[in-house]
């Protein structure tokens, strides 16, 4: 079974099943978003993915499409609560874009900038929360982390060793890693996992490899993320 | 009959409950045993450890000392006792003593609205906390008295009721509607239902016979059937009443749904609050399968086979959201769940779920009883019959009463003797606020839904106190799961602080509307949709309360507040947020 919808006034076709952000995404239509990649169950945290369906507000990525539904996407009520969420997301961490390796390739940066984003403009939170370099491959930096759990989907269900988590409740929610210190040097994480690959901002990151492709000619410096889509997509490919 | 191993994960949560009772945290060793025991990781379980606010990986004083924080607590007084409690035992609020005799703390809303103020002594409740009681539980703290030998009456918790209507002036006999179903049949007990027109009594007012019908229609080996027994909402305690006072009703309206649907088993979730109900509860069930309304061959029926278990929540009012609450069922995190598919079709280990509240399943079991005429005698047309409300704040008489619906607020509050009365917030923080103008509003699911709870703040009030109150509530309630709720509860804590300190300014005030649509719009649940309202309703009801407290208000003569307020609320057509969003700090 399949049918047609529409985002924005252009008619997308989708099949019996496909969410609205599987159906746009297979369309080439950029529905902004950070906490979902197609290779993994949808999850629906970040929000950034709201659209309006028949004038209902709803996740684009945990919404099945539907015949003959309006969505509207990228219109200026939409960007600017986009931009609002965006800002709770840099306020509720700490994101020192200038001094970040992922920058230019980060798709929370790259997500802001498309929807016109200048400076945050709350003020930050600042929590206090650490670095974990144990590991001889791969550091966190947490202070970086959206919660967008897709790394603890991606070692969970791909790899199959659920190393990450989230702990803790509300504003004190936060990664942990399954290992008897907790930290990631002993646990089983392996820097081929999938779930090394996947997160969208910079808080897993190989190491020995900073800064290999100089800033300014970085995935998002070239190009919109709007056109060349997930950062962790580049990767898989990169990686071969 | 499918019964859960003791070491089927979906257990994780009860055992660690356990574990919490008898070690007063969870023994790093008992959480490296349960990870092996029941194929968990351990991370998992830390994780589960530190969502519920009841279990502690540290332990707690031999007295573990909660004191219920909610606003109408605090009005009578709460703070000032928790504190002379902390300065007579010398430790401070939050804090476990050195010797590990005794920690103090707050906790959210016990349900005791009625006879408070009121705070939890190792899970047990004491109610009508004064100067003198408190006095006693520093002295017997200090002589190291056991629980089980304090006097009694600190722990008495009263099943008054204030009004009686049809419901609660029936009598009800355990067994007549379960009887009349299996004479009868189960659509006949549907059609009696729709035609009722009995509806959700949590809050949603989703028509009942629907729901089972959609549930006994989905194709399964397995369909459950679960009590939502968490009444976490602050203000409401008319569940309390009805598990003390009428628990064989709604056993008997589970056992009904089960007929309906074809369930075998079904839960009990109890909060965590209500803990002292767990050996009472388990004696009516007991005395139920005496009977033969439990357990196999129900009523000598064969093949009416159906149980039910009590599990307990741990401190944690998302789990009060349906999804939330089958997660919590299955051992762990109460995260709500992605809806659609909803519980009906697949709810607990993925098979189809009716989660009904305990005043809708008891008043299934009554109408089954008493009949459609009956229950339609009272209420309006497209809310028929009668709501248990929880009456509690500033009025000479609170406690429970049942209202038909449609009953004016105004009549509500002569009938508690509520004078000067400022405000109601009714249906709890998630409510609404209402102020005066709009006394002549309604209780019903079409003009003012409300799942029980109902508040009232006098004159002398200051109302700030109590939005501020609610507000801290989500912050500290929030699962932590979306964007918009977790950090937008935190957000809206930080910039009501600034509010209530002076230091705020109109902008801050905007900011705070645009924030709180932002997450009644696009929050993942029910609790992130609404913990913007006390404060949305606070700045279009009682825009003064705030006004009177900004920095400037002087230097903005022609300032508008409604409209401003308007167009932050709406979002659309702000040429640009930016430049009404600056200014976060002072
Ligand atoms: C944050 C939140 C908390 C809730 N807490 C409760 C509760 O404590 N008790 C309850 O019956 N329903 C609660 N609900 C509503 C339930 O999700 C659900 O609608 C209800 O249990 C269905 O039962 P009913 O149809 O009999 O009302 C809550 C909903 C939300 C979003
Ligand atoms: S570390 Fe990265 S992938 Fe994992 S939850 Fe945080 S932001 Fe997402
Ligand atoms: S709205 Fe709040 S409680 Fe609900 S899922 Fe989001 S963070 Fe959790
Ligand atoms: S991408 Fe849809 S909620 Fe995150």
């Amino acid at each position: 079974m399949s049918g047609s919808f529409s985002i924005d006034g252009v008619t997308v076709p989708f099949e019996t099943g496909q969410s609205i952000m599987d159906a746009a995404l297979a369309a080439k239509i950029y529905i902004p978003h950070l906490c979902h990649n197609p290779e993994f169950q949808p999850h629906g945290s970040c929000r950034l993915c709201c659209v309006t369906a028949n004038g209902r507000t709803v996740a684009a990525c945990t919404t099945l499409a539907t015949d003959g539904l309006e969505v509207a996407n990228e219109t200026h009520e939409i960007t600017t609560r986009r931009r609002l969420l965006l800002k709770l997301l840099f306020v509720e961490g700490n994101h020192v874009c200038p001094a970040c390796e992922k920058s230019g390739a980060c798709q929370l940066q790259a997500v802001a900038y498309h929807c016109g984003m200048l400076a945050p403009e709350f003020v930050h939170f600042y929590p206090k929360r650490a670095v974990d370099a144990s590991h001889p491959e791969t550091i966190i930096d947490f202070n970086r982390c959206i919660l967008c759990e897709l790394c603890v989907r991606a070692s969970r269900d791909h790899d199959g060793k659920s190393v990450f988590n989230i702990s803790g409740r509300g504003i004190d929610a936060h990664l942990t890693i399954d290992s008897p210190s907790g930290r990631l040097g002993d646990s089983r994480f392996s820097a081929s996992d999938k779930a090394a690959r996947v997160c969208p901002v910079g808080a897993i990151l190989p190491k020995h490899r900073g800064y290999e492709i100089p800033i300014g000619r970085r995935l998002y410096d070239q190009e919109s993320i709007s056109q060349v889509g997930d950062v962790a997509s580049h990767r898989e490919q990169e990686d071969g | 009959m499918h019964t859960v191993q003791e070491n089927d994960p979906s257990n994780l949560l009860q055992r660690l409950i356990g574990l919490q009772q008898a070690f007063r945290h969870i023994p790093s060793d008992a959480i490296d045993h349960l990870a092996e025991s029941l194929g968990l990781s351990r991370a998992f379980i830390l994780g589960v450890i530190q969502f519920y606010s009841f279990l502690h990986s540290s332990p707690r004083g031999e007295y573990d000392i909660l004191f219920s924080d909610n606003i109408t607590d605090q009005m009578q007084g709460s703070r000032l006792l928790a504190q002379r409690l902390a300065s007579k035992l010398g430790v401070d609020i939050g804090r476990t003593r050195d010797d590990q005799r005794v920690t103090l703390d707050y906790t959210s809303c016990t349900g005791m609205g009625d006879q408070g103020p009121a705070a939890l002594v190792n899970g047990h409740p004491i109610t009508r906390l004064t100067m003198e009681r408190v006095d006693q539980l520093a002295a017997l703290i200090e002589q190291a008295v056991p629980l089980d030998n304090w006097p009694a009456e600190l722990f008495q918790v009263s099943a008054g009721v204030e009004r009686r209507d049809i419901v609660l002036n029936s009598d009800y006999k355990p067994g007549t509607a379960i009887l009349r179903c299996l004479e009868e049949g189960a659509e006949e007990l549907l059609r009696r239902l729709e035609q009722a027109g009995l509806r959700g009594c949590g809050g949603a007012g989703f028509s009942t016979a629907k729901k089972w019908r959609f549930c006994a229609s989905t194709e399964s080996a397995e369909r459950y059937v679960v009590c939502n027994a968490d009444e976490g909402e602050p203000g409401t305690f008319k569940d309390r009443y009805l598990l003390q006072a009428h628990a064989d009703r709604l056993f008997e309206g589970m056992t009904l749904c089960a007929a309906v649907i074809g369930a075998r088993r079904g839960f009990l979730y109890l909060r965590g609050e209500y803990r002292y109900l767990l050996g009472p509860l388990q004696q009516i069930l007991q005395q139920r399968r005496e009977n033969g309304l439990l357990g196999q061959a129900i009523l000598g029926r064969d093949g009416f086979d159906f149980d039910i278990d009590i599990h307990l929540g741990a401190g944690a009012y998302i789990c009060g959201e349906e999804s939330a609450l089958i997660e919590s069922l299955e051992g762990k995190r109460g995260i709500p769940r992605n809806r659609p598919p909803f519980p009906v079709t697949r709810g607990y280990l993925g098979m189809p779920t009716v989660v009904n509240n305990v005043e809708t399943l008891a008043n299934a079991a009554l109408i089954a009883q008493q009949g459609v005429e009956w229950f339609r005698s009272v209420g309006t047309a497209q809310s028929p019959g009668s709501k248990l409300l929880s009456i509690s704040g500033d009025c000479e008489r609170p406690g429970i009463y049942e209202f038909p619906f449609g009953t004016p607020i105004s009549e509500i509050l002569a009938a508690c003797q509520a004078h000067h009365t400022q405000a109601v917030q009714i249906g709890g923080a998630a409510g609404r606020l209402i102020p005066p103008a709009e006394f002549n509003r309604t209780l019903a699911f079409e003009d003012l839904a409300t799942g029980g709870s109902f508040m009232v703040f006098n004159q002398s009030r200051e109302l700030l106190n109590a939005i501020d109150n609610f507000t801290r509530f989500f912050r500290h309630e929030s699962c932590g799961f979306c964007t918009p709720c977790r950090v937008g509860t935190a957000m809206l804590t930080k910039q009501l602080g600034k509010v209530m300190v002076g230091h705020a300014t109109s902008k801050d005030l905007d900011e705070l509307g645009t924030l709180g649509s932002l997450m009644r719009q696009t929050s993942h649940c029910g609790l992130g949709q609404t913990a913007a309202n006390p404060i949305l309703d606070g700045l279009e009801k009682f825009p003064d309360i705030f006004q009177s407290r900004l920095r400037s208000t002087s230097f903005e003569p022609a300032f508008d507040l409604d409209a401003s307020l308007e167009e932050a609320r709406a979002i659309t057509g702000r040429s640009d947020p930016g430049a009404h969003l600056e200014g976060g700090g002072v």
